[in-house]
């Protein structure tokens, strides 16, 4: 028998569950790239997840640390409610764009104001998935969707919200970085900037958040490829990917 | 040991402190704001948290968290601060996790006013969000009782999973007793919190999953018919309530809070003038004490409900005295505390009355 060797595996920071994301979404490798670092970074057994309210709802099945599923937008709240009592627990919320730059906006804000040492995964796909594609607050100019269906218009909606951006002015925030899952050398930016986030936690530096710009091929109407296509065409050139603060450099300056 | 004076809102926290609170989250809100001042100050002192949230809603989904991570937690609010809270509350007993709620309710609708009122008895009563629940209720009509039901209140929360609120109006939350904090209280049964959330998995227990979602129609039954063996658990056992002047009286008032204390001395000048008029004080109000009802003695025709509100009670005291007697209702809303000749005045017209 010719020597097997195992070159990719499912993380075990994932359960066995199968995932309930539609095919072609970039949601499943976001989840391989948090179960990943925590894994790496020996987290896993002290991490606590925040399910809120979206396509990840039923995340609480598949990842494999303690998990606590949360009302609409209120994950930055219920996470600051658990590490302030459990300080040495690894605490990450998992938030698309209703859930976090909608109806949770304050909670987000406040979290990052208050220097939460927490970890925000942001998932950034300008839709509303779970109900059924409609406009969101990060929703592209012109894109259709189930609530502007002739397109975005930002004179009855205004202008999409850059939440990297805004987060980056927060003074108590400590990390903010947007990156993309595109491909694979995006995959492993991405990951080194999720490993950062949870050792700047891990490091009791305070607030992170990770933004991914992701997609939505069934809401979208597109095929999984043409997705990545126009995330990468028209939503970077928009949202650039980047680090947009970094306290712990500052920290190192002073 | 010996009474201390101090003022309702400030004993009610440090009476949570005692019964070894961890956490508090909260946002400002008149009449209750002493409360949160004083665990800002005492809180840290004792090696414990205190956040002021940036919003009600925002402070019970803390509450949500810490209490899933096994912690002793409350917040407390008053009446719009607390129907913002129902969304987090609903959460809480849908995931079934126990916690301590004080509402010192103000006068309603809307932003009212700052008096004290019974106003939320309804949405206290009823579970307040969304969905099958209830919140066991308990409604002192003194600041020793507010401590010594406080101090049980986090064991009542920890044996059912389920959340405690307790509903005092304006008047206790501003007011001065002597109050002793050892007075001593049940103390009630417990399990190790083994179902929490808490990161700790470093001696290999498995995952643990807080959560209310059940999208599954035959499981979410089953959760929606085990909450129910909960809330009928609490209406079998654990009633609360107090009967006052019952053996003779010729006429009985139902009142709860600081309106039965009112009740009492207006039964001191009924008797004065010749009156005998029994009290059923309901010291939990959910449940309700629909026992209390069948020990009023048989010649009691006439029941006199006070309330400061239009009448919220009155429903539960109908259905409780099973159309046995004639139902009256009095009460002073928008913040104005009814006085004992008030009372008076009513019993003696149902008393002299053809009702």
């Amino acid at each position: 028998m010719p020597d097997v060797k195992t070159v990719y595996k499912k993380s075990p920071g994932l359960t066995d569950y199968t995932l309930t994301y539609c095919p072609g979404c970039t949601h499943g490798i976001i989840h391989k790239l948090v179960a990943d670092s925590l894994v790496e970074l020996d987290l896993l057994d002290r991490a606590i997840g925040i399910s809120s309210v979206g396509c990840s709802a039923l995340n609480y099945d598949f990842f494999s640390c303690d998990m606590v599923q949360v009302a609409h937008g209120r994950a930055p709240a219920a996470a600051t409610g658990i590490k302030r009592v459990r300080p040495d627990a690894i605490l990450f919320t998992y938030q698309g764009d209703g859930d976090l730059a909608s109806i949770g906006i304050a909670e987000a804000i406040h979290a990052a104001h208050r220097s939460e040492n927490i970890t925000i995964v942001f998932v950034n796909n300008a839709i509303y998935g779970m109900t059924g594609g409609q406009m969101a607050p990060t929703t592209l100019i012109g894109q259709k969707t189930t609530t502007s269906p002739d397109g975005r218009d930002a004179k009855t909606t205004g202008l999409p919200l850059k939440i990297s951006e805004m987060m980056a002015t927060i003074p108590g925030a400590t990390y903010v970085e947007r990156v993309s899952v595109h491909d694979p050398k995006h995959v492993n930016k991405a990951k080194k900037a999720l490993k950062k986030a949870f050792e700047i936690q891990n490091n009791k530096q305070g607030f992170s958040l990770i933004e991914f710009i992701s997609t939505c091929p069934v809401n979208w109407g597109m095929t999984p490829k043409d997705a990545i296509d126009w995330a990468v065409e028209n939503m970077i050139p928009y949202y650039p990917l980047g680090v947009f603060k970094d306290a712990t450099k500052e920290d190192d300056a002073q | 040991m010996s009474k201390v004076l101090m003022k309702g809102n400030e004993a009610m926290a440090l009476a949570a402190i005692k019964a070894g609170v961890e956490a508090f989250y909260g946002y400002p809100i008149t009449p209750q704001n002493e409360l949160p001042e004083y665990m800002s100050k005492h809180m840290a002192e004792h090696d414990r948290v205190f956040v002021q949230s940036e919003s009600e809603v925002a402070a019970i989904n803390m509450v949500y968290g810490a209490a899933g991570a096994g912690a002793r937690v409350m917040t407390s609010s008053s009446s719009p601060g607390i129907a913002l809270k129902q969304e987090g509350i609903s959460y809480i007993a849908g995931a079934e996790l126990p916690a301590v709620i004080i509402n010192v309710m103000r006068g309603g609708p809307g932003l009212g006013g700052i008096q004290p009122s019974q106003g939320d008895y309804k949405q206290i009563t009823r579970g307040g969000g969304n969905g099958d629940y209830y919140l066991y209720s308990l409604a002192p009509e003194s600041l020793q009782e507010a401590v010594d039901l406080i101090k049980e209140a986090f064991d009542i929360a920890d044996y059912f999973r389920n959340p405690v609120m307790i509903a005092v109006d304006g008047l206790i939350g501003q007011m001065m007793e002597p109050v002793d904090f050892d007075h001593p209280v049940p103390k009630w049964d417990l399990p190790p919190k083994t179902w929490a959330a808490d990161g700790n998995r470093k001696n290999g227990r498995e995952k643990n999953i807080i959560n209310s979602l059940y999208l599954d129609p035959a499981v979410l039954e089953q959760h929606n018919l085990k909450l129910k063996a909960k809330y009928d658990e609490m209406k079998r056992d654990h009633q609360r309530y107090e009967m006052i002047n019952m053996e003779s009286a010729d006429i009985v008032i139902v009142a709860f809070g600081s309106t039965a204390r009112i009740a009492r001395t207006a039964v001191e000048i009924l008797a004065d003038n010749g009156i005998r008029c029994g009290i059923i004080r309901p010291i939990a109000i959910f449940p309700f004490p629909t026992n209390a009802f069948d020990e009023i003695p048989d010649h009691v025709k006439d029941i006199l409900v006070v309330e400061m509100n239009t009448g919220q009670m009155v429903d539960d005291v109908r259905l409780a005295d099973k159309c046995r007697r004639n139902i009256h209702f009095y009460g002073r809303v928008g913040g104005i505390v009814p006085e004992a000749e008030e009372i008076v005045e009513q019993v003696m017209t149902i008393v002299g009355g053809d009702n």
